[in-house]
């Protein structure tokens, strides 16, 4: 069996105002307080575009390699829904801003992160459009309340891969396409893209069907809240089509909606079944002109319009060149630029430490990927909120560095520091005496001590034994409680031992 | 004071010497809404507030500050226009009680210049007719049914037969405005022109009706009918009043992004004396099925009138006119069943108690809140907005629609100015016989004239031409190049100069006192 993943993506773009009213955009605010005329539908209001959304859907549409369509339009696409005021929707659906685009994302072969291949995914289009309200349904009075505070906010949706194309072939990779439009986005500054917050809303196409033959009928999934639900949303989907038609079943051109706690997929109740949208030009919006410098006329100054040119010449660094980045400058490996980008604040922190400390980037990285970024997750806590600060940590590793203590000694002293208790490094290595021991002689006397107490395994290694010599090295550390240089100690065991 | 109830310079400047007070006038116009309340023109007066406008506009007078020549004046508006506070209503159930909270620009400008609002006039619900008589609130009469001219040509019967059954219609959408501006209620009168609907009741009430170039006018604020075709339209007794009105309403407006751009600039009409270098086009297609010979010779004659001036008069030709009903049937529906979707009764307006579910309340609301006509529309619309049917219908005439506007563009590209056709195909027809017709069937047949100025955007105005053989009001239409409504006004002024139409001799024999009839003779000589 083939599955075939496609997928709908509805960013919101991070404006200060509505993408066709001048009213405000902000997250969790009272129901309905954010509605202007316009977006309440009042008869006799009209549409303005907002020009910065231009922009951002032009920035997201080079940063995906689209062609930028100098000439775009708006229609309307109308269906009766509570949330819909004007019982249609304005968008663009003819001719959109930006169409035939790529991304690029990486996924790891298997799951330790030690192999990571490049994909590619198609994109449709991208086109701007107003979203609807929000409706809560309360079953409990059979009623249905709507809070019109994002109608008319959003711009932006693309289209991934459409249904002829198998770019994407099961929940992972989905999942790993839309964390890399994720961080874009962010990057771009277009949208804040947080799934949880529904700035990124995310539906899957899936079917599946036998190599060589025609592509199957296909169920489109919603309702999907985080990237987590939208892989387990679409592997189950895709299981569940295989299992319906090895048993003889057919698949029916539908809509369900992920149910994520019972990690299924059901049937939606019937939301706008097969409608006829009856889409029509939107008569009060004229074309959406964009220029770049060669048609933009003399006597415009780029305030006036939006100029493609001068858009590119100002994107940021997309992620994938971040990373590379990341990667020639520190000699870190691949995979880790993806998890420092893939954490929010993580690279900066990163980089701060790496400022502050004289050990190499490629230890660091150890501590920051193994040890930091472990803590925070078991704490389920973001960067920003680590109690360990990047100065702190530094002050650690250089601690470490000068060997002052072991490697031992200083995750122990990072388990202190994680308690936020305000002390410093060197103020725990002295409380808890984690100093590594300097005195060669006090050294050589404890090993001495070891090696006449473990007659035995004194007898195995001259018999030729090495591997019992790291026991005689654990009996050391447990001796001095874990200050003593691991190295050192070996050196002068051995040089004992041959004695 | 001998007020001509005409001239606003006239009146412009009694109030500007203190001839009279922006209060008095208010209350006069205010006290003749009441004895003409027959004619049915208005659907809300707003008279408290007016007053208070007036009250405001008497102070800046008396400090010698007036904001301008509209200041004091007192004016009505269609009520498809949004008036902050003032109930809006667009005559139909399903916004009855509807309180806008905000002001078209339009009527925002208006107020800015210290127009006084009287209140809101009567149309066919939503705009679409062309009568005034579908609307929820009855129907409007043209006050030349109570003219002396009227009822000395209409064939006697018993009095009070003659005036309850022989009453004439307005004509419409925007029949309440023109004849309030008729009456003399009112000073000029917002109406709105889709397929001709300021145009026609000019014509049928004896008043100037002028459609500006879509794009001239900001339509925030306006409820639309077609939104690419609406446009706010200018009712006044006089062509210079018009150019007046239109020179405080012209410019671009952020809130609509169909107006132009470029800056617009108040004219004052010139006084045309040499017509020798206009060329006037006399459309062949104009001379349409159902043309009474009457306004074909008042047609013929206004041609003869600018040769024997000296203007180039030519027969030109535009080949797609009689495509126009149709493809405007096509598009106009395709966009009201657009346009009427938001009416749900779930933000505003009427909501039906039917509560079994969502789409149950819908269907009741919209039952119960639009008539005949409105849902008619819809559902037409919506056929050809039909995935299956949108390239054969919807597609097909917004290609025709390209033709038609490219008829005036040859024609306006070959040398002529201006163009002089007939606005209606009849003088008024009394109330009981227009109703012998359906809504569509009297829209199809009283749009011919105007409609196609509206396909193309251009401007167009009504001129008060002459009488009928029955007394009744014959106007003649002029339409002009984009934009160039200059010009437009300038041609329409000569010519209203040329043709002296006659004042109406309002004769209101009930519902006044004394005092009103003292009064009477002021406004009425």
């Amino acid at each position: 069996w083939v599955p075939v993943v496609g997928l709908e993506i509805h960013a919101q773009i991070s404006s200060n105002s509505k993408l066709f009213s001048g009213s405000q955009v902000q997250f969790a605010a009272a129901p309905n307080s954010l509605v202007s005329f316009f977006d309440a539908s009042l008869p006799g209001t009209l549409p303005v575009l907002n020009r910065r959304c231009v922009e951002a859907a032009v920035m997201t549409g080079l940063a995906l390699n689209c062609s930028i369509n100098k000439r775009s339009l708006f229609d309307r696409k109308h269906y009766f829904y509570a949330d819909l005021p004007a019982g249609y929707q304005i968008t663009q659906q003819r001719v959109p801003i930006a169409v035939n685009g790529s991304l690029s994302y990486s996924l790891c072969i298997d799951n330790k992160m030690s192999q990571m291949v490049t994909k590619t995914v198609r994109i449709k289009q991208i086109q701007l459009e107003q979203d609807s309200g929000k409706s809560l349904h309360d079953d409990t009075r059979n009623q249905t309340l709507v809070d019109l505070n994002r109608a008319g906010r959003l711009g932006l949706f693309s289209c991934f891969s459409p249904p002829f194309c198998p770019d994407m072939c099961c929940g992972e990779e989905a999942a790993a396409a839309v964390r890399e439009l994720q961080l874009i986005l962010q990057t771009l500054g277009s949208s804040q893209a947080v799934m949880a917050e529904g700035q990124l809303r995310v539906d899957a196409n899936v079917s599946v069907h036998h190599p060589g033959e025609h592509y199957g009928v296909r169920t489109e999934v919603k309702n999907i809240n985080s990237l987590r639900f939208l892989a387990k949303a679409v592997d189950y989907e895709i299981q569940r089509q295989i299992e319906e038609l090895e048993n003889g079943g057919t698949i029916l051109n539908e809509t369900r909606a992920f149910d994520s706690k019972l990690g299924c997929t059901v049937p939606m109740r019937d939301k706008e079944g097969k409608q006829d949208y009856r889409f029509m030009p939107e008569p009060n919006l004229p074309p959406l002109i964009l220029y770049d410098a060669k048609s933009l006329p003399a006597n415009m100054n780029h305030q006036q319009v939006v100029n493609v040119d001068w858009i590119h010449e100002r994107l940021p660094d997309l992620p994938s060149v971040k990373r590379a980045k990341l990667v020639e400058r520190y000699g870190i490996l691949p995979e880790h630029s993806f998890t420092l980008l893939n954490e929010d604040g993580l690279t900066e922190f990163f980089e701060n430490v790496v400022k502050q400390t004289q050990m190499k980037p490629k230890k660091v990285i150890g501590w920051i990927l193994n040890d930091l970024l472990s803590y925070l997750k078991q704490h389920s806590l973001i960067v920003k909120e680590s109690p360990v600060s990047s100065f702190l940590l530094a002050d650690l590793l250089n601690l470490l560095e000068k060997k002052e203590i072991s490697s031992t000694a200083a995750k122990q002293v990072l388990a202190e520091l994680w308690k936020g208790e305000g002390k410093t490094p060197f103020e725990i290595v002295k409380e808890k005496k984690l100093e590594l021991i300097q005195d060669q002689k006090e050294l050589e006397q404890i090993c001495q001590a070891v090696i006449d107490g473990q007659e035995n395994e004194v007898m195995a290694i001259k018999a030729g034994n090495q591997k019992v010599l790291n026991k005689l090295i654990g009996l050391v550390q447990r001796e001095t409680q874990g200050r003593s240089n691991p190295v050192l100690v070996k050196q002068l065991l051995e040089k004992k031992l041959s004695e | 004071a001998a007020l001509k109830g005409g001239l606003r310079f006239q009146v412009s400047a009694a109030l500007k010497e203190g001839h009279v007070t922006p209060t008095e006038l208010c209350q006069r116009c205010l006290s003749l809404i009441k004895s003409t309340k027959f004619l049915n023109a208005y659907i809300t007066v707003a008279e408290e507030t007016a007053l208070k406008q007036a009250e405001e506009s008497e102070k800046r007078y008396r400090r010698g500050q007036p904001l301008g020549v509209l200041d004091g004046i007192p004016i009505a508006v269609k009520d498809n226009f949004n008036t902050a506070g003032i109930e809006t209503t667009c005559a139909s159930n399903m916004l009855k009680g509807y309180i806008s909270p905000y002001n078209a620009t339009v009527v925002q400008k208006l107020l800015d210049q210290g127009a006084v609002l009287l209140g809101k006039t009567n149309l066919d619900e939503f705009a679409m007719g062309s009568g005034s008589t579908d609307g929820v609130f009855g129907p409007v009469r043209n006050p030349w049914s109570y003219s002396r001219q009227y009822k000395e040509k209409s064939v006697p019967k018993s009095c009070s037969e003659d005036e309850e059954s022989n009453w004439v219609i307005t004509g419409g959408s925007s029949g309440g405005s023109a004849a309030a501006v008729s009456s003399f209620t009112c000073f000029a009168a917002l109406g709105s022109d889709t397929g001709g609907s300021t145009r026609n009741p000019a014509a049928h009430c004896g008043v100037v009706g002028l459609k500006p170039t879509y794009g001239l006018i900001s339509r925030h604020g306006l409820i639309p009918l077609v939104n690419s075709m609406d446009v706010p339209g200018i009712l006044t007794r006089c062509v210079d009043d018009a150019a007046v009105v239109l020179g405080s309403l012209a410019g671009h407006d952020p809130k609509d992004s169909t107006t132009i751009q470029d800056n617009f600039k108040p004219f004052e009409l010139p006084n045309l004396t040499d017509v020798s270098k206009l060329s006037i086009g006399i459309p062949k297609e104009y001379h349409a099925p159902g043309l009474s010979s009457e306004i074909l010779a008042l047609w013929s004659k206004a041609a003869d009138l600018f040769k024997n001036a000296g203007a180039k008069v030519v027969e030109v030709s535009l080949p797609h006119t009689r495509y126009s009903i149709v493809c405007y049937h096509v598009l106009c529906t395709a966009e009201v069943a657009s346009n009427m979707a938001r009416f749900d009764g779930l933000e505003y307006g009427h909501r039906s108690d039917m509560n079994k579910s969502t789409e149950s309340m819908y269907a009741a609301t919209r039952r119960e809140g639009f008539n005949e006509v409105v849902r008619g529309r819809i559902l037409s619309g919506n056929y050809f907005l039909l995935k299956q049917n949108y390239e054969n219908y919807f597609i097909k005439a917004q290609k025709v629609r390209r033709l038609i506007a490219n008829d005036f563009v040859k024609v306006f590209g070959s040398g002529v100015d201006i163009l002089l056709t007939p606005t209606t195909l009849s003088d008024a027809l009394p109330y009981m016989e227009f109703i012998k017709e359906d809504n569509r069937t009297r829209s199809a047949q009283d749009d011919v004239l105007t409609q196609a100025a509206n396909m193309a955007g251009l401007p167009a105005i009504n001129v008060p031409t002459g009488l009928s053989e029955r007394g009744l009001p014959v106007g003649l239409q002029f339409i002009g190049r984009s934009f160039q409504e200059k010009q437009l006004l300038t041609v329409a002024k000569w010519f209203e100069k040329q043709v002296k139409f006659p004042m109406i001799q309002l004769e209101v024999k009930r519902h006044y006192h004394g005092a009103f009839q003292h009064q009477k003779s002021a406004f009425f000589s």
